[in-house]
């Protein structure tokens, strides 16, 4: 086990703590690189998403996670950024520019949706950013000459100083690592900050983050246009990715899909960023695995375990039946998202935490280290 | 003028539907201050009970109701115990985040049982009309009205009259200080989810008549049912109804008067800012 010791201030704020993150970061950076020369290209193209969910997961932790300002309407950033970017690119804006842009537009417009927040906490919060996000998609929906409306917009393929980047390419993949890359390191530099500080001060008390001096009304505005901002930068990456764009890709539903990220990888750190969104892009390719594969394999355990081939046969066609049903995949969102709340509040981050601790303290770990204290209901309407 | 009476009533009565999910809204806020992402799903595998009872097992209308009511609040309960319970205290936004998965997990589920078709279950009122002069007024959208007014006097009733109705004040208000005073909390919260299920499966089976019931349609009526509990003020009983009506009304004005496009009413875009 490491003990750390902490001399002075810049001790606490190192980005990497020891010796020991620059290997780890390194390896996993390294095997990134190498991934587009090994992996198939459909899951170089599922990887492409976890950057682009990851990266709105960056920016969602800021708001949630950071400033504890609950918000169901990135959907609405994202679309934001991404119309930006195909609006623009119809006047040969080249790419840099109509990037910065959309992460301009994308932050000013969260600027002004966090002023009237302000006066909003907990569920009113999240009630007026789904109204912004019914808002928008509308919006969407009928400024046919700037939208297109319903039809939706074809997304032409990215250049980047001259050259032609297709969706599938590997620079397109290495475009979106590197604006992930500089997004994670730019939100860690952003939380040791003095705003990061105060973002997570109005987080855990905003009385008292009043009371020391901090600017609540400021730092909430802050933190939702710099939270929009990014996603408006993912949302540029994800039109390119998709090539064409409708009304209807970014609705509630989609929203919903980045708190979840976020709520699965753990909303106290960045690292719930990537793991969420790593959960969230791979889940439906394991789905169809677990479709495809799964009847046989089970049938292959109960003839393993004595069932006759005729039972087997049953077995692998009633799974097999169970898998195809429609809704399956609603289901198993539920069933994830009810379990993770119930008996991993921490995501999937704070499960590593937990295993790291228990190696670390090997024969003195204790469950209880963990546990949730019993909370009891007192009333927000009387504040 | 006869146009605008017609269109008013079945505003009122599809408000009057709004306004029953928006009271189970109401209701579970009330008792816990927990907001039930979920009680539109509710509505609906309520619709799909009653039908079950009605339409697959050919019981009477009343019984089928009953029996779907009674179903419904004992499904309330256990939804509560199992998934709102241990995490009863803890930011609105995990509880917010449950019921939205449980929301999730009771549409794909009823949607793998009924099927995604929609169904239709036969009531005593389906067919019948009442004339007033000139003016014609389906059976299906008065009996909304009333088993609307109804319920909500009842529940006003038993909210303000009642010892059980004074505790689920005051567990909102304060739970330790309710556990205090010897309030059975843990028991009033399930009694309140087993009322707010009953009440949501009213609102299921008095719909199936007006609308037909499918596995979304919990979706699409509880977000149109949330922003009436909103603009009721959450906290109040006749207020959600009150707010459910009014944007039955409006949505019903407006599809009749306005032009083609105005048409898809929005509700929860209009009524956000003024709910701080």
């Amino acid at each position: 086990m490491r003990f750390m010791f902490k001399t002075d201030y810049e001790d606490d704020i190192k980005l990497f703590p020891h010796s020991g993150y620059i290997v780890t970061y390194g390896v996993l950076l390294a095997l990134l690189l190498i991934a587009p020369h090994v992996l198939s290209s459909y899951l170089m193209s599922q990887l492409v998403f976890v950057c682009i969910y990851a990266i709105v997961g960056v920016a969602l932790l800021i708001l949630t996670g950071f400033t504890g300002q609950a918000s169901l309407g990135h959907a609405a950033f994202l679309a934001i950024g991404a119309y930006t970017a195909a609006y623009l690119q119809k006047y040969n804006v080249p790419f840099p520019v109509y990037f910065l842009a959309a992460g301009l537009l994308t932050g000013i417009i969260g600027a002004m949706v966090g002023f009237p927040a302000l006066r909003l906490t907990g569920i009113y919060l999240v009630i007026a950013t789904i109204s912004f996000a019914l808002i928008v998609e509308e919006i969407l929906a009928r400024w046919e000459s700037v939208t297109h409306g319903n039809e939706g917009m074809r997304v032409k393929a990215l250049s980047l100083l001259g050259v032609t980047v297709p969706r599938d390419s590997p620079t397109f993949y290495y475009l979106c690592l590197a604006v992930l890359v500089l997004t994670i390191v730019g939100t860690l530099n952003l939380l040791r900050s003095p705003t990061g500080r105060a973002f997570v001060a109005i987080r855990d008390s905003e009385t008292a983050a009043r009371s020391m001096g901090v600017n609540v009304a400021l730092y909430k505005v802050k933190s939702f246009a710099i939270s929009a901002a990014i996603t408006g930068f993912a949302g540029v990456l994800f039109a390119h990715k998709l090539s064409f764009i409708s009304p209807e890709m970014f609705t509630l539903q989609l929203s919903i899909e980045f708190i979840i990220v976020i709520l699965i990888g753990g909303t106290f750190s960045l690292h719930g960023a990537v793991l969420g969104a790593i959960f969230i892009v791979m889940i439906d390719p394991f789905l169809t695995y677990l479709k495809d594969d799964m009847p046989g394999i089970i049938a292959g355990i109960a003839a393993a375990f004595g069932a006759g081939t005729t039972t087997a046969g049953n077995i692998q066609a009633n799974v097999a039946a169970f898998a195809s049903l429609n809704g399956l995949k609603g289901a198993i969102y539920g069933i994830i998202i009810v379990l993770f709340v119930l008996f991993e509040p921490l995501g999937l981050y704070g499960r590593w935490l937990k295993i790291k601790l228990f190696f670390q303290l090997f024969p003195l770990y204790k469950r209880a280290t963990f546990k949730r204290q019993k909370i009891y209901v007192k009333s927000e309407r009387n504040r | 003028m006869l146009d605008f009476v017609q269109q008013l009533v079945s505003g009122v009565a599809l408000g009057c539907v709004y306004g029953l999910i928006a009271l189970g809204f109401v209701l579970v806020y009330k008792a816990t201050e927990v907001v039930n992402f979920a009680q539109g799903d509710l509505m609906m595998l309520g619709g799909f009970f009653a039908f079950t009872f009605i339409g697959m097992m050919g019981l009477n209308y009343w019984l089928g109701f009953a029996g779907a009511v009674a179903a419904m609040a004992l499904f309330g309960m256990v939804a509560e115990r199992v998934v709102v319970r241990p995490i009863l205290g803890y930011p609105q936004f995990s509880i917010i985040m449950v019921t939205i998965g449980l929301g999730y997990f009771l549409r794909s589920v009823a949607g793998m049982i009924w099927g995604t078709d929609d169904l239709k279950i036969d009531t005593p009122f389906s067919q019948g009309v009442l004339r007033m002069g000139s003016l014609v007024l389906a059976y299906d959208k008065l009996s909304v009205i009333a088993a609307t007014m109804i319920l909500c006097t009842l529940l006003w009733l038993f909210f303000n009259k009642t010892m059980l109705g004074t505790a689920m004040r005051a567990s909102s208000e304060n739970m330790l200080a309710a556990y205090y005073m010897g309030i059975p909390v843990k028991r009033v919260v399930s009694v309140v989810w087993a009322i707010s299920a009953a009440v949501a499966t009213c609102a299921g089976v008095l719909l199936a008549p007006i609308t037909f019931i499918h596995s979304n349609v919990g979706l699409v009526l509880g977000l149109k049912a949330f922003p009436a509990a909103v603009l009721g003020g959450f906290g109040s009983i006749p207020g959600a109804v009150v707010g459910g009506v009014l944007i039955g009304v409006i949505e019903s004005m407006a599809g009749f008067y306005l032009p083609e496009g105005g048409r898809t009413s929005r509700p929860t875009s209009c009524c956000s800012p003024c709910c701080s």
